[in-house]
């Protein structure tokens, strides 16, 4: 169904009184944007798939042997058995377009019709399972045993998906806001000021805005901003209290890119550069991301590909940032007598290697570290990532994904489960709710600002 | 000229002319694309470190064995089996031997030099092979996660894989009978089809495999994921 002509506001208002934030349920979804044929849309998706092959996709599409043990990695499959939700079969329309239009046998493919051309219908039926059904946590990835990166793929199939317009109603509508407004959320530089300045006199803590200089640029996630304020107020707390001049930026604090998480690559980019020139503005020496999962992999492994050259700072998530300081002595935190589990966020371990810090900063924290099974690598995804949680006709997936997560969790018995990504823990929140369970995740950050001892008279 | 003659001369040159030229074709072709420098800045800096995967994913992780433990085994199967009656049977060993003699002008020493497997061991191999393909062809046809992800390409190159060893077999048991020279033909007649279907479908993995897994495992090193 084409998009109804009324204002952007009427047709996408956003929900931000639950315990996850979204655009509020669509009374009618659109699911299809823009008024384009489906010629005109197999057409750009074509276009698109074609420009992202390259060496390593071409690698990854001809290296695949059909074995299906990508299936047993994810938890879309693991909590439902279905089998259209092989990580691999997601990607079908986009290797069908490979083999046909592209590969080294394309020519013969295209000749004898061996292989179908796509269809809109096609590409229609598999957004469920290229968007609502796939975090891109990228578990698959560690069992293929071609070792075909899947998650990266489905990333590249979501640019297609995106120049085709078929991009699930909601995950496109907050896309086109923080496009639109610089937030997914709401969260505009207004909005983001008033925010800081209230938190500032609540919490009696200086959170500096726009300085002209600084070495430390600090950012934040938009679910941050609109839902976990504390997160804001804990950033300030530990940058504060180690004596670094720092400052958050109006023309640069969103980390959130759901450019990334729709398979806008110019929205991506526009979000990526807003960033890296906020930085450059004020001489920053380091970006510090919020705990957020994909704002990490957005900026620290995409940004400078993104920019074209080297970023002239360096970019390191909160978590790694924490560590740091763990490490060098000058973060002093009070012991914490908890039993704790980690929840790995998928984008800043697994997929971002950034695995070790947050358990250094629990270990200097001396709580009990419980770890789950799996964990680290292979721990499970919350099931909210990748745009997920946003999309509200995934609800009922995504909790059967959630309950594999509490079953987890729950056999560590640990007493605070916590975690490094705002979105993994509104999913938690929302799963939390859904279910009545008795835990509550944590904030990693937020509970390093609750430790810090007292600087010394 | 036999069918016999055809098969082991100009079919067999004809089978390994576009063996040749067809896998040079898609791996060169793949090997030609862009692949963009990444500007990101390196966690850890021997990223090469990460080839190490080529070796590790030959085996699946702690935490995912016992889910894909029967195409694990299947597979490894059928595929020791292969190769070890392919490179190792004394007939096949004779053969190598003599092509290896044509271009390099060197004589090799079989039985001395070249390893080979008593003939009941070859049999053997080649029955548990068959058996463990025809397992796999089961579970291909009846797990549901299998079925669906299967194309033509599964299923004809699962055939043209247990042709050579079934034909085979048949020649090995019918050595002196009258039949003898027909079925070497055939047998020689799949080795060939073999060779011309295997860089076209997903035969071409046993390429792939290496440099899939070493492109990820660079990758992966390179920002400190987990391999």
């Amino acid at each position: 169904m084409n998009a109804p002509i009324t204002p952007r506001e009427e047709q996408h208002p956003l929900e931000l009184d639950r315990p996850r934030v979204s655009v509020r349920v669509p009374i009618v979804r659109v699911d299809k944007q823009g008024t384009l044929s489906d010629r005109e849309r197999v057409e750009r998706a074509m276009r698109s798939f074609v420009a992202d092959f390259g060496r390593t996709s071409a690698i990854y599409l001809e290296s695949c042997i059909h074995c299906g043990m990508c299936a047993e990695a994810c938890h879309f499959y693991e909590v439902t058995q279905d089998p259209e939700y092989t990580p691999i079969w997601k990607l079908e329309p986009f290797k069908q377009a490979y083999k046909r239009e592209f590969g080294p046998l394309a020519p013969v493919f295209r000749a004898l019709n061996l292989k179908a051309a796509v269809t809109a219908g096609q590409l229609e039926q598999w957004q469920h399972l290229i968007y609502d059904s796939c975090t891109v946590c990228g578990r698959c990835s560690l069992i293929c045993p071609m070792g075909i990166d899947i998650a990266g793929l489905i990333s590249q199939a979501r640019h297609g998906m995106f120049q085709a317009g078929l991009v699930p109603h909601e995950l496109w509508a907050v896309a086109e806001r923080a496009a639109r407004e610089g937030s997914p959320l709401g969260a505009t530089p207004a909005v983001f000021k008033d925010r800081l300045e209230w938190l500032a006199d609540d919490h009696e803590v200086e959170i500096p805005l726009d300085k002209p200089h600084a070495d430390v640029l600090c950012t934040m996630s938009s679910i941050e901003i609109m839902k976990y304020p504390e997160s804001v107020v804990a950033t300030a707390k530990v940058m504060n209290h180690l004596g670094l001049v720092w400052t958050f930026r109006s023309d640069g604090y969103e980390a959130t890119n759901f450019g990334l998480l729709s398979g806008n690559t110019a929205w991506q980019k526009q979000l990526t550069l807003k960033l890296i020139e906020a930085a450059i503005a004020c001489g920053a020496k380091l970006l510090v991301l919020p705990e957020c999962g994909h704002a990490y992999g957005a900026l620290r492994w995409m940004g400078a590909n993104l920019y074209g050259k080297p970023l002239p700072f360096r970019v390191v998530h909160i978590s790694e940032f924490l560590a740091e300081h763990v490490r060098d002595g000058s973060l002093k935190l009070r012991k914490l007598a908890k039993s704790v589990t980690f929840h790995d966020p998928c984008q800043v371990s697994r997929r971002g290697g950034a695995t070790e810090a947050p358990r250094e900063v629990l270990q200097a924290l001396g709580v009990e570290l419980r770890e789950m099974y799996p964990t680290k690598g292979t721990n499970w995804c919350c099931g909210g990532g990748g745009g997920v949680v946003a999309i509200h006709r995934a609800d009922a997936l995504r909790h059967k994904v959630f309950e594999l997560k509490m079953k987890q969790i729950d056999a560590t018995e640990a007493e605070l489960p916590v975690t490094s990504c705002a979105n993994c823990r509104q999913t938690f929140d929302d799963g939390q709710a859904h279910f009545h369970w008795h835990k509550t995740m944590h904030s990693l950050l937020e509970l390093v600002a609750d430790q810090l001892a007292e600087p010394a008279p | 000229m036999t069918l016999l003659d055809f098969a082991r001369g100009p079919g067999l040159l004809f089978a390994l002319a576009f063996f040749v030229v067809l896998t040079g074709w898609r791996l060169i072709g793949i090997a030609l694309l862009r692949s963009n420098r990444d500007l990101s800045e390196p966690r850890n800096k021997a990223a090469w470190k990460g080839l190490r995967l080529i070796a590790l994913r030959s085996w699946p992780r702690r935490e995912f064995l016992g889910g894909s433990a029967f195409s694990e085994i299947t597979g490894y199967t059928f595929h020791v089996g292969l190769l070890a009656v392919l490179f190792f049977y004394v007939p096949h060993t004779k053969l190598f031997a003599e092509v290896l003699d044509g271009l390099t002008g060197a004589s090799l020493r079989i039985g001395g030099g070249w390893p080979t497997l008593p003939a009941g061991v070859a049999t053997t191999l080649t029955v548990i092979s068959l058996a463990a393909l025809l397992a796999a062809l089961v579970h291909r046809l009846v797990n549901p996660v299998k079925r669906l992800i299967s194309n033509f390409d599964d299923y004809f190159s699962w055939l043209m894989t247990a042709a050579p060893l079934a034909t085979g077999l048949m020649a090995h048991i019918y050595v002196g009978s009258s039949h003898e020279k027909s079925l070497l033909a055939v047998h020689l007649l799949t080795v060939n089809a073999l060779l011309m279907w295997f860089p076209c479908g997903k035969l071409m993995h046993a390429f792939m495999l290496f440099a899939a897994r070493g492109t990820t495992g660079v990758l992966f090193e390179r920002k400190g994921a987990a391999i």
